[in-house]
C-alpha cells in the first residue's frame, strides 16, 4: 500500500470491518483510511460493499467486527446522530430529501444543532445558496418536486450544513445529464478547497480518476485494490481486472 | 323534506353547536392519536386511559388547589411525563418490530392503567367543578359558556400543535422523522428522541382532553373507552396519521350524530359514527380527507 503524504493520524481509519444483512454476509474485512481534506475514491461493480462501506462509516448500518476510528477516536456502533454532529455527513444513493419539507427546510434538518449561532446559520445557508443558486429560487420549494439534478444538489447542500469533516457521496453522478456530472465535480473541487474530506463511491470512473488522490477497489466486500490515482491514470489494468469495464 | 319540516329550526342549531363542541373535544383526542400513528407507526391502545388518568391528575391537583387551570397544566405535563416514560420502557425496545406487537404492548398498558385507576381512585365516578357556570340563553335553553370555552381551547391547542410542526425547530425535526427516519438519522435529528417526545406530546394532548371534558361527564376509570372508540373511528375516516383530516373528520362525525340524534336517542345516534367508517373503510380506505397536507 502507498500511504504517500498521508498525516500520521489520518481522520478516518475503518480497519477490517464485517457486516451482515440477514444471513448474507456482506464485508468480509473491509479497511481503509482517509487523511484530513482528502478526496479518495471507492470503485467496483454493483452490489460488492460499497454503499455497505458509507453506510457502515456512517453509524446506519452496525460492523459485526472490526472498527472505526474518526479523529483518532473509535466510533464503531455509536448511533448516527451522533456521527453527524462529529462531523460525518452522508449523501445517499437515493439521494433521500425529505420529500413534503421545503429546500431550507431540508437544509435547516442539518442545521439548528446545538451551538450554532443565528449568524452562523445565516452564513452557511447563504454559502450553499451562493454556490446552489437553483436552490436559493426553489427555497421554499417542496422538495419533492425538484428535478433529480437539483435534488443532489440539495442532498449535497444539506449534508455540507453539518459543517462536515468528511462527506461520504455515494453515487453522486447517477442517472445525472452530463451537464449536471460537470457541476458534481465542481462540487467536489469545491469541497476539497474547503479541506473537507471526500469518500467517492462511483461507477463513473474518469470522473473519480480524476477528482480522487487515491482510489481502493473492492471486490466481494474486501478491498482488492488500492493505488494512487495518478498511477491508475497512467495504468487502468487494474480497473479492467476487477471492474470489467 | 316532511322529515325536515319536521325539525325545528332552532334545534337544528342546537345539535350544530353540539357537535362543533363536542368535535373539537374529540378532534384534541384524535389529533393525539393521529399524530402519533402518523410519526412513529404505532397504534396507541393506551390513549383513552391516558385522557382517563388526565382527567383524575385534574381531578386531584383541583382538590388541593381549587384551581381548574393548574389542574389542567398540571395533568398536560405530569402525563406527557408518564407518556415518555412508557415509552423509553416500552415501546423503544419494540422499534423496529411487527406493528403486532406494539398494539399488544400498548393494549397491555391500557389494562394495567385502568385497573390501577379502578384500584386508586374506586368505581365511584369523580367530578371536576368547571371554572365557570355561566349561561347563556339559546332559545328556550340555557346553554352554558364553559362549552363553548372547551371548544374554543380544545381548537387553540391543535393550532398551536400545527404551529409548532410547521414553524418550530422541534416540528421540523418531528417532520423530517416522519418522512425518512434513516436520514434524519443521518443528519444529526436524535430520533429515538423525537419518537419519546412525539408520544409525550400525544399523551399530553390525550391528558388536557380529559380534564376539559371531565366537567360534562364524571371521571371514572372506563371513560377513557367510549373516546378512545370515537377517536379511532375518527382518525381511520380523516386518514390515518393525517393531522388536518383528524380534524375535519371529527367534527364531522360529531355533527353526524348530533343531527341523528334530532330523530333517535343518542345511544342510537352513536350507530352513524360506525357506519361513516365502514363506508369510509369500503370506499375511501385512505381517508375521507386525504389531500389535505400534514
Amino acid at each position: 500500500m502507498s500511504a504517500d503524504g498521508l498525516s500520521p493520524e489520518p481522520l478516518l481509519k475503518v480497519e477490517d470491518i464485517h457486516t451482515y444483512y440477514g444471513k448474507s454476509h456482506i464485508l468480509h474485512g473491509v479497511s481503509l483510511e482517509i487523511g484530513h481534506g482528502e478526496v479518495v475514491g471507492l470503485l467496483g461493480r454493483n452490489g460488492v460493499g460499497k454503499s455497505t462501506t458509507l453506510k457502515a462509516i456512517a453509524g446506519l448500518v452496525h460492523p459485526s467486527a472490526g472498527r472505526v476510528v474518526f479523529e483518532g477516536r473509535p466510533i464503531t456502533n455509536m448511533p448516527a446522530h451522533r456521527l453527524a454532529r462529529r462531523g460525518i455527513a452522508y449523501v445517499p444513493e437515493d439521494r433521500r430529501i425529505f420529500p413534503l419539507l421545503t429546500v431550507t427546510e431540508n437544509l435547516r434538518t442539518g442545521l439548528d444543532r446545538h451551538g450554532v449561532t443565528p449568524a452562523r446559520k445565516k452564513e452557511l445557508l447563504d454559502k450553499v445558496y451562493g454556490y446552489f443558486p437553483v436552490l436559493a429560487e426553489r427555497r421554499n420549494q417542496a422538495g419533492g418536486t425538484l428535478s433529480g439534478g437539483e435534488q443532489q444538489m440539495l442532498a449535497i447542500a444539506r449534508a455540507m450544513m453539518l459543517e462536515p469533516k468528511i462527506i461520504l457521496l455515494d453515487e453522486p453522478t447517477e442517472g445525472l445529464m452530463p451537464r449536471m456530472v460537470s457541476q458534481i465535480r465542481e462540487i467536489i473541487e469545491i469541497l476539497h478547497s474547503e479541506r473537507v474530506a471526500v469518500l467517492l463511491v462511483e461507477q463513473n470512473v474518469p470522473l473519480t480518476l480524476e477528482t480522487s488522490r487515491r482510489i481502493y477497489i473492492i471486490e466481494k466486500g474486501v478491498v482488492r485494490h488500492h493505488a494512487p490515482a495518478a498511477e491508475l491514470r497512467a495504468d487502468d489494468a487494474p480497473i479492467h481486472q476487477y471492474m470489467g469495464v | 323534506m316532511e322529515l325536515l319540516h319536521a325539525i325545528p329550526f332552532d334545534q337544528l342549531l342546537i345539535q350544530t353547536i353540539n357537535g362543533v363542541v363536542t368535535g373539537m373535544i374529540l378532534a384534541l383526542v384524535a389529533s393525539g392519536l393521529t399524530l402519533i400513528f402518523g410519526i412513529m407507526d404505532v397504534v396507541n391502545f393506551a390513549h383513552g386511559e391516558l385522557f382517563m388518568l388526565g382527567a383524575y391528575v385534574g381531578v386531584l391537583v383541583l382538590s388541593a388547589t381549587g384551581n381548574f387551570w393548574l389542574a389542567l397544566v398540571g395533568a398536560t405535563l405530569l402525563i406527557a411525563l408518564l407518556g415518555a416514560v412508557i415509552h423509553v420502557t416500552t415501546l423503544r425496545p419494540l422499534l423496529g418490530r411487527d406493528p403486532l406487537t406494539t398494539i399488544l404492548a400498548t393494549f397491555g398498558i391500557s389494562l394495567v392503567l385502568q385497573n390501577y385507576a379502578l384500584w386508586q381512585f374506586g368505581p365511584v365516578a369523580r367530578k371536576i367543578q368547571e371554572p365557570f357556570t355561566g349561561y347563556f340563553t339559546l332559545f328556550y335553553l340555557d346553554y352554558p359558556w364553559y362549552r363553548l370555552v372547551i371548544a374554543g381551547l380544545s381548537a387553540a391547542i391543535i393550532a398551536a400543535l400545527y404551529l409548532f410542526l410547521k414553524f418550530g425547530t422541534y416540528g421540523i425535526w418531528i417532520r423530517a422523522t416522519t418522512q425518512d427516519r434513516v436520514m434524519a438519522q443521518a443528519m444529526g435529528i436524535p430520533v429515538p428522541w423525537v419518537l419519546t417526545a412525539v408520544f409525550a406530546i400525544g399523551s399530553g394532548m390525550a391528558a388536557a382532553s380529559g380534564v376539559l371534558f371531565g366537567p360534562l361527564v364524571g371521571v371514572n376509570h372506563a371513560m377513557g373507552l367510549d373516546w378512545v372508540l370515537k377517536a379511532f373511528i375518527v382518525v381511520v375516516v380523516g386518514g390515518m396519521g393525517n393531522l388536518g383530516g383528524s380534524i375535519l373528520a371529527a367534527i364531522f362525525i360529531s355533527l353526524l350524530e348530533a343531527y341523528a340524534s334530532l330523530w333517535v336517542s343518542p345511544a342510537q345516534a352513536v350507530i352513524v359514527s360506525f357506519v361513516a367508517l365502514i363506508l369510509t373503510l369500503l370506499f375511501r380506505p385512505t381517508g375521507l380527507f386525504v389531500s389535505t397536507p400534514r
